[in-house]
Formats: C-alpha cells, structure tokens, sequence
C-alpha cells in the first residue's frame, strides 16, 4: 500500500513496522530504499503535491508486476513541506530472494521519479518554486499539443 | 459537460465544458494564453486513467487531468 504523510516521514518508525509487518512472511531479503532531503542550492527544503488516485494506480501496478516473482512492495511519501535532513520517501521491496530485490528496488525507484504523479517544489525564502528542470514529463505527454 | 483539472504547479482553476472526444478539449487549450507553456509537456488522464490517443471518447460527467512534469523522492 502507499502511505501518504503531511510533512516529513518518521522514518525508524515506518521502517520497524514494515519489517514487523513481514518478519514472519518468510521473505530472505528487505531492501529499503529512504530518500533524504539534502542541503543544496540554498534551499530551506522541498514541499510536495501528490496526485494520489493516479499516485495508488501506478504502485498497484508495480505490486501486480512483482508478485509473480513472489515479491511485494511497500511505498511511504510526504505532501506538503520537508525541511533539510527530513525524509519525504521510502520504497522498500520485500521478496524471497536478494537478486529479485536489489533489481526490483532499482527499477521501482527509477519508475517512480519518471512516472508518479507527484510534483516538487524548492523551499527558499519562504516560497515555494516548481523544480521544472528537475522534473520529468510522463511517458506520452504533449497529447493535447500535438496537431490534430 | 466534462470537466478539466489542472495538477500541481498549474494554478489554474477547473474549467467544465462541452466536449465529446480530446481533440475539442486540445481545441480549447491551445487557444489559452496561460497554457502555452504547459500543453506540450503534460500528460492526460481520463477518469484518473492515463491516456494516449486524441480521439479517446468522452461523456457527460468525465474528468480530464493534465499531468505536467513530475519529480518524486
């Protein structure tokens, strides 16, 4: 399931008990992947918008695709604002084998920058700036500009 | 009437209008001076389903989204 917080993620929390949650699911392997806010470019922090119907699609998706590899996924994000040093993401892939997780992780973090419906923003001096350089059009974009 | 929403950092507010395909809602758009920066790199979605052709057919009561760039983690 995907866990959407306001503000920053409590991460030993959220970490404790998705492993608690699986110990005894007989997976050999827990990968988790904590995105941290780092200090750069003279930002106090970053804020998020989250699509969240299309945001449980997409992971609904994934968890379909690697289940049949007998793994499974778990997804943390904040909304709203997360100052330097907080967390705002933790995938995690819980699966049987390691070699399933370390490729799933990868493929799932990477999938989620370019695909998930979730907007970043710099925190600096109290405004809040889109991060359009950093950001990725959607597999498909410019449908309604294309000539018809 | 469908209405169209606008995610993320398009301030705009939602627009409802007639329209019966996305070719009329594409129609609209690119006469909107406050879309011009915005149409070529959003994706759309339909009833929170993304889609990709023009021609995808729309009823009464529809939501279209437009998705522009996003940037996750």
């Amino acid at each position: 399931m995907v866990e959407l917080y306001d503000g920053p993620l409590n991460v030993p929390e959220i970490l404790t008990r998705w492993y608690s949650q699986e110990s005894t699911s007989n997976y050999g392997a827990y990968i988790p992947f904590v995105g941290t806010v780092r200090e750069e470019g003279g930002i106090e922090g970053l804020s998020f918008d989250v699509y969240e119907p299309i945001l449980k699609s997409w992971f609904d998706t994934w968890v379909a695709k690697v289940a049949p590899f007998g793994a499974t996924l778990k997804m943390a994000h904040s909304c709203g604002d997360v100052l330097v040093h907080q967390s705002s993401y933790i995938a995690a892939v819980f699966s049987p084998k390691r070699r399933v997780a370390l490729e799933t992780i990868e493929q799932f973090v990477e999938d989620f920058k370019a695909s998930a419906p979730i907007w970043k923003y710099d925190l600096i001096n109290g405004e809040r700036i889109y991060a359009r350089e950093r950001s990725t059009a959607i597999v498909g974009a410019g449908l309604l500009g294309a000539k018809s | 009437m469908i209405t169209v929403e606008f995610l993320g950092p398009i301030k705009k507010p939602v627009l409802s209008m007639e329209a019966s395909t996305l070719h009329d809602v594409a129609r609209v758009l690119k006469e909107d001076s406050e879309m011009g920066q915005w149409i070529d790199s959003c994706a759309v979605a339909v009833n929170d389903a993304l889609v990709s052709s023009l021609d995808t057919l729309l009823k009464d009561g529809d939501k279209v989204s437009l998705l522009p760039p996003v940037c996750g983690g």
